[in-house]
């Protein structure tokens, strides 16, 4: 009888052992640039603390240096991120090189369908090679290129009254890239409330990703192509087309007549400096910053309005943004990283994640019949979902991205050469690249 | 006979470390205590130089570590050579290293020649100048962009009060042709000082009783500047010259926070070029090789250069 209890005993502090370690209390670090965005997930993670027990500790770099930290974290085999918030364009250079956990299996086990999600957040965030089922993230934070305008200005009658002298239509938010030029060109150099104001402020940041993200926004629009869609890699006559051309023309003399003045170097805080010091009636930049322009006293409210980047002669895209949740493969807590991702994707995590001021890319969230009017921006986001175009996601893209931004900035704001030489010296640097790659 | 330190030295030695040292020769206990930071420098500089000769006759990328590794013999260097881009950013830097010396030279000098005076106030004008020496290079560059701004910077606004121009029609950092010469302002701003210092030094080297016996001997002023000044001080200035090339040869951080080497690549210099294709495109290979070209610019210019400065303080 002693025995059996004594056996009883040993089995049952046996099991409450086991138990206790199968529930360990892990201490997660997510990794993500320093925005606004990250200050919701902050909030929104301490549920995940209260219910899992597990602690989370935030890593968050300013955008410029975002990638260099964190993809020089990754290539040395870096513990220090268990969940790593990555760029979009990361996805491959994660997956070949390892960085991240594929995800198909934890998915299907949890039952996580990618059908879920909005198709493009998924094309762009999780798969890899693209197009394929093969998942290496789980959309996290929908993004993309989109426009803000002052609609106070745009509404003035004697704003209203010279505009349509001048250009025959009404002052509104433009359709096409050709009506956007117009806008900003009046509005530049006009004096409003005492102040001389500008037209636009667009993206022209030299040293990390800044041009690429806007001039992309013309480029896609006026008939640029990454490479022949039979043949991927074959660049000659798609990047450089006399279209893609015309493109870069239309972004360099958007620059040169509508922008502020030292605007050469700017991304998307001085692009939100800009507009919310009322420098300027136009603003482009990626939706996170919309809840903050709705929210701020000078410039939210009635004051702003929203579009989506306008089309162009060769068709309507806007520049994906965004990112998905990964697991690092060289985390010591990845089942506690699994676990989180997990809680992430719950449609009710989801939708507070959205009221929290983050851009949930979940089917559910976004297509319910109130989310449209839930903000004065959800609309244009959901429109601009709907034409989004991302940059190469491939493991060499920091080459196709410098080599591109090198160019591009050569040519808008340096004003050296001609746009098809731009583009003919991109083809002839991307070409080198996929050569030592190995693809072509 | 009295004890000498030496044989105290010896009789204090412990017994066990006594008997394991003895007969070993002189020069084998130095080397003993040479060996560690011998080895030390092996470890940190010589072998990495080695293996970074080694690696730019490779394709190697440092973010593939099991990729395959091929042997391209001097690719790399041929690659680099007549790549009309890295001659561009060789000329930017050499533009800056020119100009930025030169404006350095003449004001830090001038500077040094006034405080040298002996005048009222003469310890904190000193301390005011030097100033700018001692922020942070990516503060002084965070904070230049800012006096830049053509809209709101105080410098357009100064220049626009001396020229009549309007301050938000041109942008320094902004314009190709502006822009390399904001670069150089502010790191002559910031390091001027510095070149004062050491001038400064050189200056209070020379002996009042030089410039008294010519004062004996009736020369003039001028005359006294271009015979014992300038000569006396000449060798200080080829020393703040060699620091401040040596300095400006590897300038990264404050240009990467004004123009972050734009517009275009016009202030793109060699350091930030190497920077790009070493740890944002991975080519681990092309850019050891860059790094070799560089090593050896510097060093030969340097050797010519420390040889030059020799010559002058034998004289």
């Amino acid at each position: 009888m002693k025995t059996t209890h004594f056996l009883s005993a040993a089995a049952l502090t046996a099991a409450t052992g086991f138990a206790a370690s199968g529930a360990q209390a892990d201490e997660l670090t997510l990794c993500w640039a320093a925005w606004d965005p990250a200050n919701a997930l902050i909030e929104l993670s301490k549920d995940f603390e209260a219910e899992s027990g597990h602690s989370m500790s935030f890593e968050f770099v300013p955008w410029p240096n975002f990638a260099d930290r964190m993809l020089n974290e990754l290539n040395s085999g870096g513990k220090l991120c268990d969940l790593m918030i990555g760029d979009s364009q990361w996805i491959g250079l994660g997956a070949e090189a390892g960085h991240y956990v594929k995800l198909n299996d934890f998915f299907e086990a949890e039952g996580i369908s990618m059908d879920d999600f909005i198709p493009a957040t998924v094309t762009g965030y999780s798969e890899w090679p693209k197009g394929t089922p093969n998942y290496w993230a789980l959309p996290a934070f929908g993004d993309v290129v989109g426009w803000t305008y002052r609609k106070d200005w745009f509404e003035m009658p004697e704003h209203q009254a010279e505009f349509k002298e001048t250009y025959g239509r009404d002052l509104k938010a433009p359709e096409t890239l050709a009506e956007l030029k117009d806008i900003a060109e009046f509005f530049q150099d006009r004096e409003i409330d005492g102040k001389t104001v500008y037209g636009a402020a667009i993206y022209t940041e030299r040293g990390s990703e800044g041009i690429t993200m806007g001039v992309t926004n013309a480029l896609y629009n006026y008939g640029f192509q990454y490479g022949n869609p039979e043949n991927p890699y074959e660049l000659e006559g798609f990047v450089n087309s006399p279209e893609a051309a015309e493109g870069l023309e239309y972004y360099k003399a958007l620059y040169d007549c509508c922008t502020p003045p030292g605007s050469s170097d700017w991304y998307m805080s001085a692009n939100i400096d800009a507009y919310k010091s009322g420098q300027v009636a136009l603003q482009m930049n990626f939706a996170f910053i919309w809840p903050g322009v709705n929210a701020d006293p000078n410039v939210g409210g009635d004051k702003s309005g929203y579009f989506p980047n306008p089309k162009g002669p060769g068709g309507h895209f806007a520049q994906l943004g965004g990112q998905g949740i990964s697991v690092v493969s060289y985390s010591d807590s990845q089942d506690a990283a699994l676990e989180y991702i997990k809680w992430f994707a719950q449609p009710e995590i989801q939708s507070k994640w959205w009221e929290l001021g983050g851009y949930s890319a979940l089917k559910a969230v976004v297509e319910d019949p109130g989310f449209a009017t839930s903000q004065p921006y959800a609309q244009t986001f959901l429109d601009s979902m709907a034409i989004v175009k991302d940059f190469w996601a491939e493991p060499a893209y920091a080459s196709l991205l410098l080599a591109m931004q090198d160019h591009v900035h050569s040519y808008v704001i340096a004003g050296e050469g001609t746009a098809q030489e731009a583009l003919d010296a991109l083809v002839e640097d991307w070409t080198e690249v996929f050569e030592d790659e190995g693809k072509i | 006979m009295s004890e000498t330190v030496m044989d105290r030295a010896a009789s204090a030695t412990p017994t066990k470390v006594a008997r394991r040292i003895k007969g070993l020769s002189d020069r084998t206990i130095a080397w003993i205590f040479v060996a560690p930071t011998v080895f030390l420098l092996l470890a940190v500089n010589i072998f990495p130089l080695i293996w970074t000769i080694r690696l730019s006759f490779t394709n190697f990328r440092a973010n593939r570590p099991n990729g395959e590794v091929e042997w391209i013999g001097l690719r790399n260097y041929q690659r680099i050579l007549t790549d009309s881009d890295v001659w561009l950013t060789m000329q930017a830097t050499a533009h800056f290293l020119f100009w930025t010396i030169f404006f350095q030279v003449i004001l830090g000098f001038a500077l040094a020649w006034l405080i040298n005076r002996k005048f009222k106030g003469n310890d904190l004008w000193t301390t005011i100048i030097v100033f700018p020496m001692m922020l942070s290079p990516a503060v002084v560059g965070n904070f230049w962009t800012f006096l830049y701004q053509p809209q709101i910077g105080l410098f357009n606004y100064v220049v626009a009060f001396f020229t009549g121009a309007d301050p938000a029609s041109f942008s320094m950092i902004g314009e190709v042709a502006l822009a390399p010469w904001a670069i150089v302002i502010v790191d002559t701003w910031m390091w001027t000082p510095f070149v004062m210092l050491i001038c400064l030094a050189g200056l209070r080297s020379i002996p009042d009783t030089i410039y008294e016996a010519a004062e004996c001997d009736r020369a003039s002023k001028w005359r006294q500047f271009w015979t014992i000044t300038v000569p006396m001080v000449l060798p200080f200035l080829m020393l703040a010259v060699l620091f401040r090339g040596i300095e400006n040869f590897k300038m990264f951080d404050l240009v990467v926070q004004l123009t972050g080497g734009g517009p275009g690549n016009t202030t793109t210099l060699t350091s930030i070029d190497l920077k790009r294709e070493a740890f944002e495109k991975w080519r681990t290979g092309f850019s050891s090789a860059y790094a070799i070209i560089l090593f050896v610019t510097v060093f030969g210019l340097a050797s010519i250069y420390v040889k030059a400065l020799n010559k002058v303080k034998e004289r």
